[in-house]
């Protein structure tokens, strides 16, 4: 770990002031840190920050702090109750431990798992831009089905981003120039592309405070997580759906999936193919086909395209008679 | 620089390098090592402390955030000599064998027993929207971050049911 | 010195007789209280307190090749930055268990991350971001890194076993079988994964060495860092009272301990080191991949005919040891016509070394899987199979056994299992989207008795203390020496003490191949017995028919106290255990079943274990609390084995991909279901004087393969290539299942 400048935050704006890297949680960036993968100059502790709360928007959403912990979040008791899909896309994640300690905005910012990304002597380009991808032709069981590229295939690891994708959460920032933005989550991410480097649309000194979740989605919510092992793992595939039913038709549709690209991945197509349809198994092929379609396997992860199309039959199957 | 830790109900002033983890101020400048540094990476439990009431990875945060919290180690629930009802669970049920990462099994399962009483569900819980109880099934996966190569496991959830009011785990 | 050579079968002892009643019994640890409220100390712990520096270890960032030049500058400019050592007395990885010393690195890169230089600092933070200022240029070689590819292959040496072993013509035996067996297995590389990670606090005065260690083997220690130091052994202690967890990964000296004291020796300052976890994935020892070809010759009416079991394995350059998965083929089954022989495919890859239950921990996850294909392809119960394959003497010697208690495991865990009730057919019980099923293996480990020495002290006031240099990694030992000596002298437990893991002490067989308590615990049985003839001899009284109770003497109608024998005289006397004849004259070995019940799940093909029973039979239990304990850590590490354990070398490179625990998966709290654990009232005379065999390793042997031969009931995907992640499941798994789904 590099020698860094530590100060402390009592308000978003001297947050703002104090500038370098912000710290919550530190769950992953101190891993990393100590690894001289992340090597911050500074580092503004925003532990104090007041936000740490879920208030309840007008709407019947959720303004969720930056700083609620995955745990408090997880066992609120208006998203178990409304949003369930978020609190057992949590619950799938991390251990005790690390609930109590990740930060929500944090978790957004979780960075990949690859081991090539974690081994600074081996040329990554998320790490060091232009060093190259030991991931291709490499050991790559965890990497990217979907929307990789020749210069990263690394996966992003949160199971609550995946979540949060499915429910159309809002990412509520404060700039470095004092203003505030909204980023729907579904814009937040990017694709590795040329700039796997670049992981988001944080601006430099841009802070997360809150996590909006609009009104509630009815219906049948599920988060369907596979690892390899029964817990405390990383996802290999992970499915969130939120399907709600009218009679015997799909109403309303909301998909999205974890362990399969850079980014939670969200394809507004194969909603579109469930609504107003008879659930049926040929249906749900057809939508996991289509999900698949431009799935690209690496080699030691090409297990994922069956499985990621198997898992989702499943959950559509699930979610459709549970709802 | 400076930093005033309260653990186990006393305050340590300490002058520290501002990159020193929870864990280390312990073990290395407190002499505080009943926690332990298995991984140093939040990946197997041994360090697990309780702030402010709840449990964490004493290794994956710096000590110098943690000004007027609130630390319990394991030297903070009991003492050889007067062990806390979760410790003599563990010498009963033959809850450890190498002892290396028992203190962490022991803190968590003191934290995650709290938990469960605030009502908190887990992956394993069927109804998140009722509430949750004591099982088997529930203690095996909150304490999944616990990590114990000695794989004492199925001692340590007997150790936990009884601790936790339970006589015996039912199969 | 009390000498008791085991050149005959024991007969009933003290032990037996059980006057005071706590042998065997499911005591509560010695040292329990100190380990959950965290007071046991480990190496890394000592010397709180004292100013003291920390090392940090630079690895190589290549896997092969020439060190070119070692520049420090950037990071001995760093303020608290003591020295950087670098040169030839760095080591490559964790010593051999009792080798004369570890590997030096001289100028060369052996492995991917092998210890290139050490920083010392006076803080562990300074250390460790120094250590990678520390700049390294190599002259990069080509290197080898996949044992597929047979690059080099050579002779194993002839530790842990005789890797070669052969009888009659095996070929033509074969050749001529009704049914032929052919199939190969591969395991990959595990990592031992302590959840103490070697770690040392080194001192150095000016004249003796003192070192705290996590070490399973002291007695080699002193001489092996007399060698890395140049300080003569008789002024080095090594101490090791506690070590997190070792599995082998232990009876080498780790590369802490040599840099912690070159360190001390170069600042004049203790220095502690823990290996990163990182460190311990990579420069300590690892167990090798392996490639097992297994065939067997079975006849139509299910008698093995012919057995071969050959293995390729792999280890790095100047290293004969090799995981010897052969051990157990040697004698488990019949054939009059055999081969066991290994292999060394050498790769640049960190050193392979011993792993709990060195052998059986892979070689039965071959052999047991073998025995069910062949077993359903005959149309056979797997349980009926190995009954009429129960040889009566080792079919490799025609030696007799000291005692095989197989089929007595077989048939009890058969029936406690209810095995008669597992699914006939593959795929036909499904529960939801699971299909159950249930599957079965033997287990058998070779038994050791190593030599062993430990003092008795009995102070004025009756109590008494054990002292000797034998180690407890979680095993039991201190408890179950408690025992023996409180059985032996008749005192309550509380009137017993032990001390271990000090190079001072009485020299002991340490902890490695589960002869610990066997060899280490004799010792104490023989100091017992000198101490009772002292005794005896003191009240006038024949030591043979002395009874001893309560700390009391009772001979004839007299009843006397131990204080009052002793007249505030403490006796102190030294036992000794060697190994005999019956080492040569039977053939020694632990032995058990397996039954485990899975659910494997048709849509994405993960795995749980819902029900694993282990019977045992490993001679005198000791003390069932521990000795059950010993046996979950074998299902465990099996059920780690079976499904989940990989550690993953780049082929290209040779990096060890996972190298931390979030990647190298080893079993969680979530992973296991209670388990179920019977261990037979048992006594095998010819072992040891306690007529006890190693059960520390007993449970792991073949427990994988209960597993995967219960994957295959439940859903007909036979796996060969471990471990048995839903990938390779899902693979094979027939789409109806799904359908159905």
């Amino acid at each position: 770990m590099r020698p860094f400048e530590y100060s402390r935050a009592s308000s978003v704006g001297e947050a703002r002031t104090l500038g370098g890297r912000f710290i919550a949680g530190g769950t992953n960036l101190l891993d990393l840190m100590k690894l001289e993968i992340e090597t911050p100059e500074k580092i503004v502790d925003i532990t104090r920050l007041p936000l740490n709360e879920i208030k309840e928007t007008g709407d019947g959403g959720l303004k969720i702090g930056a700083l609620v912990t995955n745990s408090v979040l997880a066992a609120d008791e208006r998203i178990r109750r409304d949003h369930e899909v978020l609190s057992r896309a949590l619950l799938a994640g991390a251990s005790g431990q690390l609930r109590n300690k990740a930060s929500t905005g944090g978790n957004l910012l979780q960075r990949t798992r690859c081991g090539y990304f974690y081994e600074t002597s081996q040329p990554c380009n998320k790490r060091e831009p232009g060093s190259g991808c030991a991931a291709i032709g490499g050991f790559n069981r965890i990497h990217a089905i979907l929307g990789a590229s020749t210069n990263c295939i690394a996966t992003h690891p949160s199971d609550m981003a995946v979540a949060m994708m499915a429910l159309d959460a809002v990412v509520e920032t404060e700039q470095a120039d004092g203003h505030n933005r909204e980023i729907p989550l579904r814009d937040f991410y990017r694709l590795p592309g040329d700039t796997p480097h670049i992981e988001n649309e944080l601006k430099d000194g841009e802070l997360i405070v809150n996590i909006r979740l609009p009104k509630p989605k009815a219906g049948y919510h599920v988060y369907r997580k596979v690892r390899d092992r029964a817990s405390y793992a990383f996802a290999l595939v992970s499915v969130a759906a939120i399907v709600k039913m009218d009679g015997s038709e799909i109403a309303e549709a909301s998909l999205a999936f974890g362990g399969l690209a850079h980014k939670p991945w969200r394809d507004p197509k194969l909603e579109a193919m469930l609504v107003g349809q008879t659930p049926k198994r040929k249906l749900f092929e057809d939508v996991a086909d289509a999900l698949l379609a431009d799935a690209q396997g690496q080699g030691e992860n090409d297990f994922k395209i069956p499985l990621a199309r198997r898992t989702l039959i499943s959950v559509l199957s699930e979610a459709t008679q549970g709802a | 620089m400076n930093v005033t830790l309260s653990i186990n109900g006393r305050d340590h002033a300490l002058d520290i390098d501002p990159r020193t983890s929870l864990l280390d101020a312990c073990r290395d400048h407190l002499g505080l090592t009943g926690s332990k540094k298995g991984c140093d990476h939040g990946q197997c439990g041994a360090c697990t402390m309780l702030v402010n009431g709840r449990r964490i990875n004493a290794c994956l945060t710096l000590a110098v955030m943690h000004e007027n919290d609130a630390i319990t180690t394991v030297e903070g629930l009991g003492t050889a000599e007067n062990l806390h009802p979760m410790q003599a669970s563990f010498v009963e049920h033959d809850g450890y064998q190498c002892g290396y990462c028992t203190p962490g099994q022991v803190v968590s399962a003191v934290g995650m027993l709290g938990e469960i009483g605030d009502g908190w569900p887990s992956h394993v819980t069927k109804d998140i929207k009722t509430g949750t109880e004591i099982s088997g099934d529930e203690i095996r996966e909150r304490m999944s971050g616990n990590l114990c190569r000695c794989s004492a496991y199925p001692n340590i959830v007997d150790a936990i049911s009884a601790a936790a009011g339970k006589t015996k785990e039912p199969a | 010195m009390n000498k008791h050579v085991m050149d005959e079968a024991i007969g009933e002892t003290r032990l037996d007789r059980g006057t005071q009643g706590v042998i065997g019994k499911g005591a509560p640890r010695y040292e329990g209280k100190l380990k959950v409220s965290g007071t046991a100390p480990y190496a890394y712990e000592y010397l709180a307190g004292e100013d003291v520096a920390y090392g940090f270890i630079v690895p190589a960032s290549i896997a092969k090749g020439t060190i070119r030049s070692v520049d420090a500058t950037k990071a001995e400019a760093v303020p608290g930055v003591l020295t950087v050592i670098s040169g030839d007395r760095i080591v490559r990885a964790a010593s051999q268990p009792m080798a004369p010393a570890a590997q030096t690195i001289d100028g060369e890169v052996f492995h991917y991350n092998q210890p290139v230089a050490v920083v010392i600092a006076d803080r562990f933070e300074t250390a460790r971001h120094a250590a990678k200022l520390v700049k390294v240029d190599y002259d990069a070689k080509e290197g080898r890194f996949d044992i597929a590819a047979r690059t080099t292959v050579r002779e194993p040496a002839s530790m842990p076993m005789e890797p070669n072993q052969t009888r009659g013509d095996f070929e033509s035996a074969f050749a001529k079988a009704e049914i032929q067996y052919d199939q190969t297995f591969t395991t990959p590389s595990y990592q031992a994964a302590a959840m103490e990670p070697h770690a040392t606090t080194a001192k150095w005065d000016g004249e003796r060495l003192t070192v705290w260690t996590s070490h399973q083997l002291l007695e080699t220690a002193p001489g092996q860092l007399s060698k890395h130091t140049g300080v003569d052994a008789d002024k080095i202690t090594v101490h090791s009272p506690y070590i997190g967890g070792g599995f082998g990964s232990k009876l080498g000296l780790g590369p802490d301990a040599v840099m912690a004291c070159l360190g001390t020796i170069a600042t004049g300052k203790p220095v502690k080191i823990a290996l990163t976890r990182q460190n311990v994935f990579q420069a300590t020892s690892r167990r090798g991949e392996t490639v097992q070809r297994v065939r067997i010759g079975v006849t139509k009416a299910g008698k093995i005919t012919c057995f071969a079991h050959e293995t390729d394995t792999t280890n790095s350059p100047g290293n004969g040891f090799f995981e010897p998965s052969g051990i157990s083929s040697v004698f488990l089954y019949p054939g009059e016509d055999r081969i066991v022989s290994h292999n060394i495919v050498e790769t640049d890859v960190l050193m392979a070394s011993a792993c709990r239950a060195p052998g059986e921990a892979t070689g039965m996850l071959a052999t047991e899987g073998a025995l069910d294909e062949i077993a359903e392809q005959l149309g056979l119960d797997p349980v009926e199979f190995r009954r009429m394959n129960e040889p009566e003497v080792n079919p490799q010697t025609d030696t007799p056994f000291s005692s095989r208690r197989l089929i007595d495991c077989i048939e009890e865990g058969a029936r406690r299992f209810g095995w008669s009730d597992r699914p006939k057919t593959p795929g036909s019980r499904r529960e939801g989207e699971w299909l159950i099923g249930m599957g079965m293996a033997s287990a058998s480990r070779k038994n050791d008795l190593m030599e062993s020495s430990a003092e008795i002290e009995m102070s004025p006031d009756g109590r008494a203390t054990v002292r000797t240099g034998m180690t407890d990694i979680g095993t039991g030992t201190y408890t179950i020496l408690q025992q023996i000596a409180a059985e032996m002298l008749g005192l309550p437990l509380d009137m017993v003490d032990v001390e271990l893991g000090d190079s001072r002490f009485a020299p002991s067989s340490g902890s490695g191949g589960s002869w610990g308590a066997n060899s280490a615990g004799s010792s104490v049985y023989v100091a017992s017995l000198a101490l009772i003839r002292e005794l005896a001899s003191r009240i006038d009284a024949d030591a043979e028919t002395l009874t001893l109770k309560d700390g009391h003497a009772i001979s004839g109608n007299r009843q006397i106290p131990f204080a009052d024998i002793l007249k505030g005289e403490a006796i102190s006397v030294t036992g000794k255990i060697e190994p005999g004849k019956q080492a040569e004259e039977t053939h020694q070995a632990s032995y058990g079943a397996h039954f485990c019940e899975v659910a494997v799940n048709v849509v994405t093909g993960e795995t749980r274990i819902r029900r694993l029973l282990t019977v045992g039979a490993a001679g005198r239990i000791l003390n069932e609390k521990t000795a059950t304990s010993q046996c979950y850590g074998g299902q465990i590490w099996g059920i780690g084995y079976a499904l989940e354990e990989d550690l993953v070398i780049d082929k290209r490179n040779g990096l060890i991909v996972n190298h931390d625990l979030a990647e190298y998966h080893v079993p969680v709290h979530a992973d296991v279901p209670q388990l179920d654990v019977v261990l037979l009232e048992d006594r095998d005379p010819h072992a040891s004087p306690l007529a006890g065999k190693g059960i520390g390793e007993l449970a792991i042997a073949g427990v994988g393969a209960a597993i995967t031969n219960a994957i295959y009931n439940a859903c007909g995907v036979r796996i060969r290539d471990y471990p048995a992640t839903l990938d390779k499941i899902l693979a094979e798994l027939p789409d109806d299942y799904l359908t159905a789904a």
